[in-house]
């Protein structure tokens, strides 16, 4: 056999056993692919499946053998088909809490996930029997499953409230249960969803971060403020400290959410404070008792400094926009209007005199800024007197020189 | 004039011979038409030049050229020295004015044909200069380390990189490294305050020297009626006076209402932001590299482009040489048209780099 004829046979072999490889029979694919409706629907789920893309097959999960052709062959012997609602999370936890498993795909995840379920309202109702209550797939998906880092994941941050939404915002599927179906049309109006919604900012709270993930459950109303806390350190802290905290636990209020919701939360306002309309004080605090004055107090100082601070941005946006260069007194202003939002974070610790002390900082910094807008202003007002006054001197020069040539060419030319 | 004025004058006619010189400008004439008004295009461009060259003295006294001092030199200009906004208002205004007028110079030296023989060189000369002066534009817009002016000196190089063979080599060069940096600002203001305005400086002494010398042009058109001339002293150069009293009234009341901004600093890290575009005399260019085909006969579309503005330049600086029957004093109607579509394309893609955000 010449070295020609050796290389062709063993081409000849080669795309043999790579066709033979290619063609490896999938009995489950080939038999759920012909067949319709949720039976078919796997097949094509399965592709953007996070487990498929990872190497694993449908006999990972329901057992079996694809290998085999014959639909009862390949359904024999290890095949445990689709699991019961209620059996779905101790089947997905065959491997979701096996760290020595899981660590072979995914180190970072958590294997924790089934212990937490079962803490959770959803499973400790399944615990009891109840299989309408969320089980994995409910969240997940069950074969088009994508991990909570890909923007179309069930999971993902901003898909999470419709997520939860599709049960809870389901007034009919929800009745036996007797709790409220608006949180997620409440949720929407929030400042939470503007900041996750609009400005797509991962950061923002969307319901596991307040009710958690797999062990979710409404929060106690002990609890409440320190779900806030995790992200707002500053006004819960000193909250502890304010004489309304032994208040509102002898009370039984909740912290935060008792003045600004809990779904629906909005932006706080200037209009929360003190004992006008929209005011959350007089809710609790009749007129003329010391906690009404305190609260009269605060705003009165708040909206002052608020004032001044608006008063003195637009001095300088005056001043900018005749083009008068004033980015240094903007950028001190911006200083001034953190010390608003420091002097707004202590009304959460009844401290009147700490947000007059930050108000009376601000005060003395908007001296030098409504000086230098001023100062500004008056530059502005130079400029154009100088330009008025150059521009005369400059008309009167171009007349002369206009007349002038007028003369020229009235007079007699030279001969080309 | 007392005896100790004449006296001096006598000192100085002697040694500069002033006296020769004033007669010789006595003597000097300029033709006078229905389209001399063209003529004060150059004066003024000169004019503004001189503009340039004054204020940019006096902004080097306070710019620092590093990427940490660069904008907060241009704020301290701006907002602390006395007078800082004016110059440097003035020096940003003048700059695109002058690119305007020289626009303008350019294309009316085209349409009157003023190009054709002796004056072949002083059309090169002129061309020439009108490249310094964007190159001169495009350096100067970096400086300020402003975020506009960052990513649109990005875009430029970008397109720079574009260019066949050459492209990559020409980017690193330009750069002074692979991104833009401290590098590129010391590349960039070596060339705007030293390479740039000295080339520049020589090219004008040869294009004023021909201009002297060959005089100014008669166009074709009216070759058939009798000439008219002005004496260039004091006739034109009164004239010229006057166009530049004008313009600047126009400069002094746009730095006064509408003083040239700084934008904010530069940040390499940050995403370039939406609707970045060059400067505007490139936007010409810019706007036809966005809108070409990616492909064009299998050739790269970008690449097309980009070699197509390097041969038109080309065929735009040897115009004299081609224009065979304005050389023999014959109206040559197909580069008047030429010239028509050029000036309409360029007019045209410059509205649309500003009228249609996403083009």
């Amino acid at each position: 056999m010449t070295a020609r004829a050796k290389f062709a046979g063993a081409l000849v072999l080669g795309l043999i056993f790579t066709g033979a490889a290619r063609a490896q029979p999938n009995s489950c694919l080939e038999c759920h692919g012909a067949l319709e409706g949720g039976l078919q629907a796997p097949v094509e789920l399965f592709k953007q499946d996070i487990h498929g893309q990872i190497g694993l097959g449908c006999q990972d999960c329901h057992g079996g053998d694809p290998a085999r052709e014959d639909a009862e062959l390949a359904m024999a012997g290890t095949f445990v088909g689709a699991p019961k609602r209620a059996g779905i999370p101790v089947f997905c936890a065959r491997c979701h809490s096996d760290p020595a498993y899981m660590k072979a795909y995914d180190p970072t995840l958590r294997v924790d996930q089934l212990e937490l379920y079962r803490t959770s309202r959803h499973g400790r109702l399944l615990g009891q029997g109840d299989t309408k209550v969320a089980v994995c797939t409910d969240c997940h998906g069950a074969h088009g499953i994508q991990p909570a880092k890909y923007p179309k994941a069930r999971t993902f941050p901003w898909n999470i409230p419709e997520t939860c939404g599709r049960c809870h915002a389901d007034a009919e599927y929800m009745k036996p249960y007797g709790i409220p179906t608006d949180q997620l049309e409440a949720y929407r109006k929030s400042v939470h969803a503007r900041a996750l919604f609009d400005r797509k900012d991962m950061s923002a709270p969307a319901c596991n971060s307040c009710h958690g993930n797999h062990g979710a459950a409404p929060p106690s109303i002990t609890s409440i403020a320190f779900v806030c806390r995790q992200c707002h350190p500053s006004p819960g802290q000193l909250f502890s400290k304010s004489p309304h905290k032994s208040a509102f636990d002898e009370l039984g209020f909740s912290e935060c959410e008792a003045c600004h919701g809990n779904h629906e939360i909005h932006a706080p306002t200037d209009a929360m404070l003190g004992t006008g309309e929209g005011a959350v004080c007089v809710e609790c605090h009749e007129p003329g008792s010391r906690g009404y004055q305190v609260a009269a107090g605060m705003k009165e100082v708040i909206t002052g400094f608020d004032s001044e601070i608006r008063a003195a941005g637009a001095l300088l946006d005056e001043a900018a926009g005749k083009g008068v260069e004033v980015s240094e007194p903007v950028y001190r202003l911006h200083d001034v209007s953190t010390l608003l939002v420091s002097a707004r974070d202590l009304t959460h610790g009844l401290d009147p005199a700490g947000v007059e002390a930050k108000a009376a900082e601000g005060r003395a910094q908007l001296v030098e800024i409504r000086a230098a807008g001023r100062a500004a202003l008056r530059e502005a007002t130079w400029r154009r007197t100088g330009l008025a006054v150059a521009t005369l001197f400059l008309i009167l020069f171009a007349l002369a020189f206009y007349l002038r040539i007028r003369d020229l060419r009235r007079g007699p030319r030279p001969p080309s | 004039m007392g005896p100790k004025t004449a006296g001096l004058l006598a000192f100085f006619d002697e040694r500069f011979k002033i006296g020769a010189l004033l007669k010789l400008a006595g003597k000097k004439t300029v033709p006078e038409h229905r389209h001399a008004f063209w003529y004060f295009f150059g004066g003024i461009a000169l004019f503004l030049t001189v503009l340039q060259i004054a204020t940019g003295i006096l902004l080097l006294l306070y710019y620092v050229p590093t990427v940490d001092a660069a904008h907060e030199s241009i704020v301290f200009i701006m907002s602390q020295v006395k007078f800082g906004w004016l110059i440097r208002s003035v020096h940003s205004w003048t700059a695109n004015i002058l690119i305007g007028v020289l626009f303008v110079h350019m294309f009316s030296t085209f349409f009157l044909k003023a190009y054709r023989r002796p004056r072949e060189l002083t059309w090169v000369s002129g061309f020439l200069l009108f490249v310094l002066f964007l190159a001169l534009g495009f350096s100067g817009y970096l400086l300020p380390w402003s975020e506009l002016s960052f990513f649109a000196t990005r875009v430029g190089t970008n397109i720079a990189g574009g260019f066949p063979v050459i492209g990559p080599a020409l980017k690193q060069f330009i750069l002074g490294g692979p991104t833009i940096g401290q590098s590129t600002l010391t590349r960039f203001f070596w060339l705007h305050v030293a390479v740039l305005p000295l080339a520049a400086l020589a090219l004008i002494g040869i294009h004023v020297l021909l201009v002297q010398i060959l005089g100014m042009s008669r166009p074709v058109s009216l070759a058939d009626r009798p000439a008219r001339d002005i004496p260039f002293f004091p006739d034109f150069i009164y004239k010229d006076v006057l166009g530049w009293t004008l313009i600047l009234i126009l400069i002094g009341i746009l730095c006064v209402f509408l003083p040239w901004e700084i934008g904010r600093k530069a940040d390499p890290f940050a995403s370039t932001p939406v609707g970045i575009k060059p400067e505007w005399y490139f936007t010409f260019m810019f706007s036809t590299l966005k809108i070409i085909p990616s492909h064009v006969l299998s050739i790269e579309g970008e690449t097309l482009a980009i070699l197509g503005f390097f041969a038109g330049g080309l065929l735009w600086l040897l115009v004299p040489f081609l224009d065979r029957r304005a050389a023999r004093e014959k109206p040559s109607p197909s580069f008047t048209v030429i010239g028509i579509i050029l000036s309409l394309y360029i007019a045209v893609m410059t509205v649309l780099t500003y009228t249609v955000p996403r083009l």
